[in-house]
């Protein structure tokens, strides 16, 4: 008997289809795996099971019923009807930001809710020592007290899926949990998972990275665009399969890494640097960062999380403007006192954190892809309304944007879709300079190629592109350079036939 | 928000291309107030009576124009601050400052009416300015900032007036609050002009819409170059002198500069004007109409209650309850609650409607 058996459920949102007649199960101890597309309705779906989302009712003349049936019983409307509710069935959900009280200390958000008492008295005692013993099975030997802010978002999300787990859930459900996380980290929480399984839990996992899906999931279901495209045995499946399954048409080609021109080569190091960093440093963050990019190169940055790859890109950026060594740019010394003085000198950054620093959400995706553009016109010379509605029909089309038109707040988007927003928003204004942090992360590999792609298109157009990736794979498939980052420094630089995934890892892990 | 097939989508471009007149936002304050009107015109229909005398219109409907002028001022700056999710308490007292700097300079023998009311707009400004700069660049939270002046700027006002009621004699100035102009009382028509302004110069030029990112996103805006300090710092100044407008209206009306009385609790008022509008606190879309249209409903309310012959002690629980409805008309779940116990009562809907009410 499935531990949650999910049968014909549909959503609609106004004039979008997001999920059409979805059947979906899961049996305790087993890890069931939700792949598909951004915008394929993984979310939605989620959504539905944790009663965020209301299903539709059923059309009556059609004589079909949707259930959603949890331990054999058929849950109710009104047992679904609040994410409470379908938690104390069992149910715990984590969700890829973290949903936690960063200004509360580790222990007071484990016990958040549920602390326990002595003399009617929360026993803060019991509760430390408590969230002690449960971050010990996850390997987190950290301070209890501290709060949860002080900590990585690696280590915030372990603690949020160990709150989740001390909460006796019957069935986990992981949204993209592995997104901000690194090899190590992955690998505890795998550790984490398969202690979890053979105890008898039923796990529900979403990510993009099919690595990951084939190390720990047992059963694989294929969303595309709101259908189920099917259920697999992950044993049964192989891997291109599985990704033409999600793309729903024959994959033709993964991005190949072309060999370097040599002649191409030689005409490079004649054109003058576009940007050159000199012993560039920013308090203890940043440590005699030496760059040089010539026109219409990818450089890419690698390095684990907090290595100083973004900071590198927010320094260039003026975000967080640097203290000493100088930075060329066009010929020219620039320290940049804001970003918008970096903006008007045609440089764009795609910021990591695409929902706090990306997207205005209340915002239409009209509003979203001109607002750039409008910054640098000015804020008197207003873009007019005509030609605000073509830039951004021209970027909904060029961009395989999924929606159901401009008009539609961003927010109401699913995360893929609004990282295409925020690309089209930088092209708009036709950078010379183009800074992309993470571009791909928690994007499916449909839109990995399409980026990858678009990376390598405007290169060839002049235009100049940082990436910093965690995906090694990917600065592979199109850097010219590559810089290797370690706490703050650089630690190496690669250029030509050196890179190569081996190559790379190699100069991460060097100590 | 419309889906528009292939077919359609010509048409659909069309209408796009002009400002959207009728914003949806505006529903449902708009049916506040007519339900309002209404009520008036059961009660008392003489309510809706207009003569003209000595060619300006007199009646109710004008008289609630006119006392909506200080409140209307004070809302247009009090939305745009909303909308960069910050709030300013300050403007009442901003009010009797600059109430007070104009009467002072009319008594110290200043004639030229320039100067007199340059002077009042020049205090609010500077007024705003300090709001603007704690809140944009020392980054202290608006409510503890415009607080300190909701305090102070009265008593600063109190110093100005050296503690005494300053009347004056000034035809010209007085007529700022007494005159008229086509027909209409002068508050009203000065009150219509800065109106159209202010909404030219946030909607012909980006500024309404970076307003709007700052409230909605700080960070994101900062990271879109936008300078949000200086949007912030702009808006303040900005509701400043719309301040110094409604209090040298106020103060040319009664010809007196009560340091202690102009302006009193305006803020709020102008903050409920905001919020029946449908804003949200927390800063994003604004819509200088919807608030305006907040402003109307509060003094319809209070003059309607005047009208019906109520018992005085009874007019602020009915203002409440009436305020309290408005907002809950606006609230989507109680919407959506009231649908379906109108769907209720359809009977070929019933079954659908029960398994709705489970969800609720």
């Amino acid at each position: 008997m499935p531990l949650l058996e999910l049968d014909n459920i549909s959503k609609t949102f106004p004039g979008v289809c997001a999920l059409d007649g979805i059947s979906f199960d899961v049996h305790s101890g087993e890890v069931h795996a939700l792949l598909g597309e951004n915008g394929a309705g993984k979310s939605t779906l989620v959504k539905v099971m944790t009663g965020v989302y209301a299903r539709d009712s059923d059309k009556s003349n059609e004589g079909e019923k949707s259930t959603i049936k949890f331990c054999g019983q058929e849950l109710s409307v009104l047992e679904l009807a609040s994410p409470a509710n379908v938690q104390k069935l069992g149910i715990s959900t984590v969700y890829q930001e973290v949903n936690l009280l960063p200004s509360l200390s580790v222990a007071q958000n484990i016990f958040l809710g549920r602390e326990p008492k002595k003399f009617g008295l929360i026993d803060w005692k019991t509760v430390r020592k408590n969230s002690q013993i449960l971050l010990q099975r996850f390997n987190l030997n950290i301070d209890v007290t501290r709060p949860l802010a002080d900590f990585s978002v690696a280590v915030q999300q372990l603690i949020a899926i160990a709150r989740s787990v001390d909460m006796s859930a019957k069935l986990l459900i992981l949204d993209e949990p592995t997104a901000s996380l690194d090899t190590k980290e992955v690998e505890t929480l795998f550790r984490i998972l398969s202690q979890l399984k053979s105890e008898g839990l039923g796990i529900v996992f979403i990510t993009h990275f099919l690595d990951q899906v084939y190390e720990i999931s047992d059963r694989i279901t294929v969303l595309r665009n709101g259908r189920k495209v099917g259920c697999f045995k992950t044993s049964d499946l192989p891997r291109t399969t599985l990704i033409q399954h999600m793309l729903g048409k024959e994959l033709q080609e993964l991005a190949q890494r072309e060999k370097p021109d040599p002649l191409k080569q030689g005409v490079e190091d004649l054109r003058d640097a576009h940007l050159r960093l000199k012993n560039v440093s920013v308090g203890s963050t940043l440590t005699n960062i030496n760059l040089d990019v010539p026109h219409g190169q990818a450089v890419g940055f690698a390095g684990l999380l907090g290595s100083g790859r973004t900071e590198v890109c927010e320094t260039i950026f003026a975000i967080t403007p640097h203290q000493s060594g100088t930075m060329v740019y066009n010929g020219k010394v620039c320290k940049f006192k804001n970003p918008g003085q970096a903006i008007a000198a045609s440089i764009a950054l795609c910021p990591e954190n695409r929902k706090s620093e990306g997207i205005i959400g209340e915002l239409s995706v009209r509003e979203n892809i001109i607002l750039a553009t409008q910054v640098r016109e000015g804020w008197w010379r207003s873009i007019r309304k005509h030609k605000q509605q073509s830039l951004s029909k021209q970027a909904i089309q060029e961009f395989g944007i999924v929606t159901p038109d401009a008009e539609k707040p961003i927010n109401q988007l699913s995360g893929g879709n609004q990282q295409k927003v925020v690309l089209a928003r930088w092209l708009a204004t036709q950078p010379k300079l183009l800074m992309l942090d993470e571009p791909t992360r928690g994007i499916d590999i449909g839109a990995h190629v399409e980026i990858t792609k678009l990376i390598k298109k405007v290169c060839a157009e002049g235009m100049t592109v940082l990436v910093t990736s965690s995906e090694i794979e990917e600065l592979v498939a199109f850097s010219d350079q590559i810089v290797v980052m370690r706490e703050g420094k650089q630690v190496a630089e690669l250029s030509g036939n050196d890179i190569s995934e081996a190559n790379i890892l190699a100069e991460i892990t060097n100590a | 928000m419309h889906n528009t097939s292939p077919e359609t989508e010509i048409r659909a471009e069309k209408s796009e291309a002009r400002l959207p007149i009728f914003p949806r936002r505006l529903l449902w304050p708009l049916v506040a107030l007519s339900l309002l009107f209404l009520v008036n015109l059961l009660i008392s229909p003489e309510f809706f009576h207009l003569e003209v005398k000595d060619g300006r219109l007199y009646g109710s409907l004008i008289d609630v124009l006119n006392r909506s002028v200080p409140v209307a001022f004070l809302t247009i700056g009090m939305s745009l601050i909303i909308a960069t999710g910050g709030i300013d308490l300050s403007v009442g007292a901003v009010m009797a400052i600059a109430g007070a700097v104009c009467a002072n300079l009319m008594v110290g023998g200043v004639d030229n009416l320039f100067i007199v009311v340059g002077g009042g707009l020049c205090a609010g400004l500077v007024a705003g300015a300090v709001n603007g700069g704690l809140v944009g660049y020392f980054k202290i939270q608006p409510i503890v900032a415009t607080l300190v002046f909701m305090v102070a700027g009265r008593g600063i006002a109190q110093l100005i007036n050296g503690g005494q009621i300053v009347t004056f004699q000034n035809a010209n100035f007085a007529f700022i609050g007494v005159g008229s102009a086509f027909g209409l009382p002068f508050p009203v028509v000065l009150l219509v002009g800065v109106l159209l302004c202010v909404h030219l110069l946030m909607r012909k030029t980006a500024l309404g819409l970076f307003i709007e990112a700052v409230g909605c996103n700080p960070k994101a805006s900062y990271y879109l170059g936008i300078n949000v300090a200086v949007i912030k710092f702009f808006v303040y100044c900005l509701a400043g002198v719309l301040a110094a407008m409604a209090g040298i209206v106020a103060t040319a009306d009664i010809q007196g500069a009560d340091a202690n009385n102009i302006g009193l609790w305006l803020e709020l008022d102008a903050i409920l004007a905001v919020v029946i509008g449908g804003a949200s606190l927390l800063g994003g879309r604004f819509s200088l109409a919807a608030s305006i249209v907040g402003v109307l409903i509060i003094q319809a309310l209070s003059t309607t209650i005047i009208l019906s012959g109520i018992e005085p002690k009874f007019n602020l629980l009915i203002k409440a309850s009436v305020v309290i409805l408005v907002l809950l008309l606006q609230s989507e779940r109680f919407q959506t609650q009231i649908k379906t116990l109108f769907a209720m009562c359809d009977p070929r809907d019933r079954h659908n409607v029960g398994r709705e009410l489970d969800g609720l």
